[in-house]
């Protein structure tokens, strides 16, 4: 024991030791971009199936689409991609669209017109949560053979009725519209699953980057496509390394470990700001934080209440504060950066308005309940909205849950008020405007609970119908117009009291150029970034 | 009386040889423990309020959508019925697919228990060749300044968060110093660069005979592996000393000084082999606690190990995760018993 003593003893220390001979790490490879990012979102990336940030962000650098969006402009909206080009039939239900020729798979296989319409056809049939993306347009498992086709270098898409084209195409630039390898995923089915299982974790496309492997909670890693019909990216590998402390990637930041830190919280901003190579760039996203008014309530579907509700929120306090760099105020239902968002925003923290507001309504001793999930600070939001509403006479009960708890009172109309956040799914108006404004059945049997708007017991009015019929437009700037107006009605009228729209906030080396998020309309995309 | 006489009988009747019987009923004793974890965890799963349907097809699914997954899942068979299926695929070692990520949940825990048991091997190791000498030269030397610094020691490793004290490593060694590698199993020079054979990166490095690959990993592994050795020796250090103060105070001690015996020997040869069984038991039980994987190690450290792949799948209701890590770290628990216990027949002289 004595010897085994020493020995052990002696071992450890020559082990401290030694670490100190360790050296510096070096900066990232001049051809690589190492990103630190929270990627414990992604559960698959089926294209048809991923619904999830970080998902879609390994999807949009691995999958073309039809016509994708450019990211270093974003604003010009979709632009063709494996689509060269299109023609609108004249009753407007029917798209055909010339592929481009040349494209292969990473498989090597041809990109044709048939890899696409399977594609689509796909997701219709497997029915997985995205897909009503696709089933709006009055697709579903039985029709999609006919409604979806290949004709050679063509592939025709048959809506049930006329769309705006923009709306259609932009439905087409999210992740549900990647065009999958039809020959390699076929291989790989079970059960007729039309290789489902195996999609979750692979990859079958045709994009800028191949997918070499992810690991879940750990890694993603893609190389360049040396074939890619766009020209191979600048970045030949981009590591995505699931780190989940602020901290921790600041570190890696500052010592030049990775090249982008993507999940700072504003105190590691701030501090990483003020490091020499280091610069922060903002991007809005498209979350939406708001309240919203419970209309089965008596007094909260007072018209008056509802606007009263608008002054009781401290938007620049907050913004100010808890937010600071994470939230901007927004009171529109469309993100700002989407076609025809509105950038009004006329309300302000007004306590005595608020008042005139409800005495006028003959509201006294209100109590409502606000139901708010466990996200610190949607806490904090809550918090700061009952203190105010004190100050007005109205009783807040803040009721804490998860999101199983809360949500599923939500979605069946049971609470006051609702303080949630809310994402586009896809980059067109439509996407907001089809559930803030849109609710053809107000009645419980309509059981709409993926329409916010019923969730809430509103009748909008005509407000639906002008969705609907904004839906339909096809003229961009009567589009726009249409969706200008819809939004300053909503603003008055609804019981959704819209508060801030996200800012992402990412660190980065400042030899990193061209970098994007994807604002609010798409994903993040690698193969534009230099350094 | 008679019912003793009974029980001889049958005993007789039995004849099995003894180490049979302790077979039977050590391996009856840890499917019985498994079993009552697996329900445990398998009913905490079921009424914990978070939806695992919600939590797979997301906010905007359809009722459909919800539908179909609900039935996938069997979840609107009665809870027992479920229970029942769970166990039968256990035994037939399929611990089902993850809900979350749709690969096999044994291939997950085949992938993040390596990274676990790496760090906490070196963390015992620093915690035992540390911890047992510091607890007997501070039993030894009651009141001195070691025996001080000792309880400072402790103290500290006791009391400071484990995420603080991780982030201030981080800050200093790497941040500052750069001395060791960041958070992560290797730098991305390093990643996949050896084959896994045993998921153990210094290990895999070694049979690779990469040396440059090796050297990183080490680097990246020092600082966690330093800081749970450090929480295990405020542990053992502690237990140590209190193991040899009761037994430098027992008489056979101070026989043994009467008659001249060195200093040394009195400790080493006499009062620490006594306390042998009892430390077995002290770092069996740290062993263990670091193969449960520190969650928050494993969060400031982006260490992906089987702490934080449990934690997560909790948090996201994916329950087929959560019954495998349970089942892995029940088995850690019964296995680390078990030895010790052989360790004990080794040891303690009484016990064979």
């Amino acid at each position: 024991m004595n010897t085994f003593a020493k020995l052990l003893t002696g071992a450890a220390i020559g082990l401290a030791v030694s670490v100190t001979s360790f050296s510096a790490m070096a900066e990232t490879p001049a051809n690589m971009l190492v990103i630190a990012h929270r990627i414990d979102d992604v559960t698959t990336i089926d294209p048809a199936e991923s619904f999830e940030f970080a998902g879609s962000d390994i999807s949009r650098n691995v999958y073309n689409r039809l016509v994708s969006l450019d990211p270093n402009d974003l604003a010009a909206g979709y632009k063709p991609d494996l689509a060269e080009s299109w023609d609108v039939s004249d009753d407007g239900k029917t798209i055909t669209f010339t592929m481009r020729e040349g494209v292969t798979f990473h498989s090597g296989n041809p990109v044709t017109a048939e890899d696409a319409a399977f594609s689509l056809q796909r997701a219709v049939i497997l029915n997985k949560t995205p897909a009503f993306i696709l089933t709006q347009f009055g697709f579903t498992p039985e029709n999609a053979a006919e409604t979806i086709r290949a004709d050679g270098n063509k592939l025709m898409i048959t809506t049930d009725k006329r769309y705006a084209t923009s709306f259609i195409l932009n439905c087409l630039t999210a992740t549900i519209g990647a065009v999958v390898d039809k020959e390699t995923v076929m291989a790989n089915e079970v059960d007729g699953d039309m290789g489902n299982e195996w999609l979750k974790t692979n990859s079958a496309g045709s994009g800028p980057y191949k997918l070499d492997s992810w690991k879940p909670n750990e890694s993603v890693t893609l190389s360049s496509n040396p074939d890619y019909y766009g020209g191979a990216p600048t970045m030949e590998r981009v590591i995505v390394r699931h780190v989940i402390e602020s901290a921790s990637q600041r570190l890696l930041l500052e010592r030049g470990d990775i090249d982008i830190a993507r999940n700072l919280n504003p105190e590691d901003v701030a501090g990483a700001s003020q490091v020499d190579g280091v610069k922060i760039e903002d991007e809005l996203k498209g979350r939406l934080m708001y309240l919203a008014l419970n209309q089965k309530h008596p007094e909260l579907s007072k018209p008056e209440v509802r606007q009263a509700f608008k002054y009781l929120i401290d938007y620049e306090g907050m913004r100010d504060s808890f937010l600071k760099g994470q939230y901007t105020i927004h009171q529109n239902f469309l993100p700002a950066t989407y076609l025809g968002a509105s950038e009004e925003n006329p309300f302000s923290y007004n306590i005595e308005k608020a008042k005139e507001l409800l005495a006028a309504a003959g509201v006294e001793n209100l109590e409502v309940e606000i139901g708010v999930r466990e996200a610190q600070e949607r806490i904090e939001i809550g918090q700061s909205f009952q203190n105010a509403a004190a100050q007005a006479g109205i009783k807040v009960n803040i009721t804490v849950g998860t999101a199983k708890q809360i949500l599923a009172r939500y979605r069946a109309r049971e609470l006051d008020v609702y303080l949630g956040a809310w994402g586009p799914d896809y980059p067109d108006p439509q996407t907001n405007a089809g559930t803030f404004a849109f609710n053809p059945d107000n009645s419980d049997a309509a059981q709409a609970t993926g329409l916010l708007a019923w969730r809430n017991s509103w009748d909008t009015g005509g407000l639906t119908e002008k969705v609907e019929a904004a839906v339909v437009e096809n003229d961009r700037e009567a589009r726009i117009q249409m969706y200008q107006d819809i939004q300053a009605e909503f603003r008055e009228t609804s019981p959704f009291v819209i508060m801030f729209q996200q800012i992402e906030q990412s660190a980065l080396r400042d030899n990193v150029t061209d970098w994007s998020t994807g604002q609010a309309v798409t994903s993040a995309a690698y193969w534009q970034v230099t350094k | 009386m008679a019912l003793i006489e009974d029980n001889g009988k049958g005993r007789a009747r039995a004849s099995l040889p003894p180490w049979i019987q302790t077979a039977f009923l050590t391996i009856g004793s840890i499917a019985m423990t498994m079993l009552g974890l697996l329900f445990v965890t398998f009913i905490i799963g079921r009424v914990m309020p978070i939806d695992p349907v919600l939590a797979i097809v997301g906010e905007r699914a359809s009722q459909s959508t919800y539908d179909a997954v609900f039935l996938e899942l069997g979840l609107d068979k009665p809870l027992i019925v479920q229970f029942a299926y769970y166990i039968w695929d256990v035994l037939h070692l399929d611990f089902g697919t993850s809900l979350l990520n749709a690969r096999p949940v044994a291939e997950d825990i085949a992938r993040v228990f390596p990274a676990t048991l790496e760090l906490a091997t070196l963390g015992i190791f620093f915690g035992i060749v540390f911890g047992v000498p510091l607890g007997v030269v501070a039993a030894a030397r009651k009141g001195s300044w070691i025996d001080q610094l000792a309880r400072v020691l402790a103290l500290v490793g006791y009391s400071m968060p484990i995420f603080w004290l991780g982030l201030m490593g981080l800050l200093i060694f790497y941040g500052i110093l750069g001395w060791v590698g960041g958070p992560g199993r290797v730098g991305i020079f390093y990643v996949d660069v050896v084959p896994s054979v045993t998921g153990l990166i210094l290990v895999d490095a070694a049979l690779d005979g990469n040396w440059d690959v090796f050297k990183d990993a080490f680097s990246h592994i020092i600082l966690p592996a330093s800081l749970l050795g450090y929480y295990s020796l405020a542990y053992i250090s502690r237990m140590t000393r209190s193991f040899m103060l009761e037994q430098l105070s027992a008489e056979y001690i101070t026989t043994a000084r009467v008659k001249g015996m060195s200093e040394w020997d009195v400790i080493w040869k006499h009062a620490f082999r006594n306390i042998r069984v009892q430390l077995i038991t002290v770092i069996a039980l740290s062993y263990a606690t670091l193969l449960e994987g520190s969650v928050l190690t494993e969060i400031i450290f982006s260490w992906p190990g089987i702490g934080s792949y449990i934690t997560t799948a909790l948090l996201s209701a994916d329950m087929n995760a959560v019954l495998g890590g349970t089942v892995v770290v029940g088995l850690i628990f019964i296995l680390l018993n078990i030895f010790s216990d052989l360790l004990y027949k080794v040891f303690d002289p009484r016990a064979k």
